[in-house]
């Protein structure tokens, strides 16, 4: 990943405290981490879907698949 | 040893709190007035135990110990023209929330995500001061593909600030509950609200009341608030007389004014979801937002035993929750039976 999904900064930029803490574990994806586009991002009761106008969308199952 | 510290150790003081709420709320059901839920949440740690255990009482008496399960999606997020300072779907803040709106195909899937977690309640909401012919169209819509899809789950709307007209159309879809928040204690909205009345939300549960929806209407704790305003909220609240009140705790949205607030204390959220019961004792009480911050596991169990009988599984608006099943499970290890949906009906 190139830019942090949290803030949209790249990792050795600035602080990412507060993006890795107990609130950004229930934050979904907001930045593409390819090109730190703000995402349009739908929460459902259990998932969410994020889409970046240029690199397209991403979804929990795909998350949780690169977890498993 | 003093007298005071005898008591603490021995027989309950005579003119005790928690003695009086037995009595009062209890045994005769009659909810805590101002002055003494103020006086509930200014005790001590040490009496934190003894109070979840009253208001788990109270809860176990007056409502029974079935448990509520709601799953809630947002129909059309970010972008509102509102400025509610701890929302992260204020059109006036720089947060990371850009607009959607979703699709009658997903609003079809998420209410079957919602029935297939085992929850009986289906909340539709929208980020909007009050809804336009398209989020009405839309959610009529929805409502017809939900059913036609063969969801009998029961369906609320939470669409911001109503007009009469507007709250028969919703009657008119079979809409049974609406959501909408007084968020805080009168005295203190105005530091987190400036676009709209506190007022105005009062005038919008009225007439959803009397359109004969249920009324639902809670709030977000964590603000800022005092005590006495946390006391002053309970008892607005037990005045509206609701059928649910959901409870939130702040998450600090980034970008947000409340950006840089602290989560409040497990514990205070603890006195203040048992202290709301004793005010409220035959309201539906639910968590909501925020209890994976403020509380974790063992504090969501701890509420669940100190008052509420509701519950949002899943995720919420803009952020996640626990996994439904998480919360199903807990429920069983609790031997809180969920509500049936034929109960509701
Ligand atoms: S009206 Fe609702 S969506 Fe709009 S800013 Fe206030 S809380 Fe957020
Ligand atoms: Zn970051
Ligand atoms: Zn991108």
């Amino acid at each position: 990943m190139t830019f942090c999904v949290h803030c949209g900064r790249p990792p050795a930029d600035g602080d990412h405290t507060p993006c890795r803490g107990g609130r950004a574990a229930l934050e979904p994806p907001r930045f593409c981490g390819e090109c730190a586009r703000r995402m349009v991002v739908q929460i459902t009761p259990a998932g969410w879907s994020a889409r970046c106008s240029r690199h397209g969308e991403s979804t929990s199952a795909e998350a949780l698949a690169l977890t498993d | 040893m003093t007298a005071t510290a005898e008591h603490t150790k021995d027989s309950p003081i005579a003119g005790d709190i928690l003695t009086v709420a037995r009595e009062q709320v209890l045994d005769r059901g009659v909810g805590l007035s101002e002055d003494q839920v103020l006086q509930v949440l200014r005790l001590g740690d040490d009496r934190l135990d003894d109070l979840l255990a009253l208001a788990h009482d109270v809860r176990m008496k007056w409502c029974g110990p079935e448990v509520e399960v709601e799953g809630i999606v947002s129909v059309k997020t970010g972008g509102c023209p509102e400025d509610c300072h701890f929302c992260s779907q204020s059109g006036r803040f720089p947060t990371p929330v850009r607009s959607a709106w979703l699709d009658i195909p997903g609003l079809v899937k998420a209410a079957r995500e919602t029935a297939d977690s085992g929850a009986t309640e289906f909340c539709i909401v929208a980020a909007v001061r009050g809804p336009d012919a398209r989020l009405l169209a839309q959610v009529r819509d929805g409502i017809k593909a939900i059913r036609e899809s063969g969801n009998d789950i029961q369906i609320a709307c939470s669409l911001g600030m109503l007009t009469q007209e507007q709250v028969d159309e919703l009657v008119a879809m079979g809409v049974h509950r609406y959501n909408h928040n007084l968020e805080t204690a009168k005295s203190h909205f105005p530091q987190v609200v400036t676009t709209h009345s506190w007022e105005e939300r009062w005038d919008t549960l009225r007439m959803v009341r009397e359109a004969g929806m249920e009324v639902c209407s809670g709030g977000i704790i964590g603000m800022g608030e005092t005590d006495e305003q946390r006391a002053e909220f309970a008892v607005q609240l037990a005045d509206l007389d609701p059928h649910e009140v959901p409870m939130n705790f702040l998450i600090p949205q980034p970008g947000t004014p409340y950006e840089k607030y602290e989560p409040i204390e497990g514990k205070d959220a603890l006195r203040v979801v048992a202290a709301f019961r004793l005010a409220l004792p035959r309201t539906m009480l639910r968590f909501a937002g925020g209890r994976e911050l403020t509380l974790g596991d063992l504090g969501a169990e701890k509420g669940m035993l100190g008052g509420v009988n509701a519950i949002i599984v899943g995720n919420y608006l803009t952020n996640l929750g626990r996994p439904a099943q998480q919360d199903i499970d807990m429920l069983a290890d609790l031997k809180m039976p969920i509500k049936a949906l034929s109960d509701s009906l």
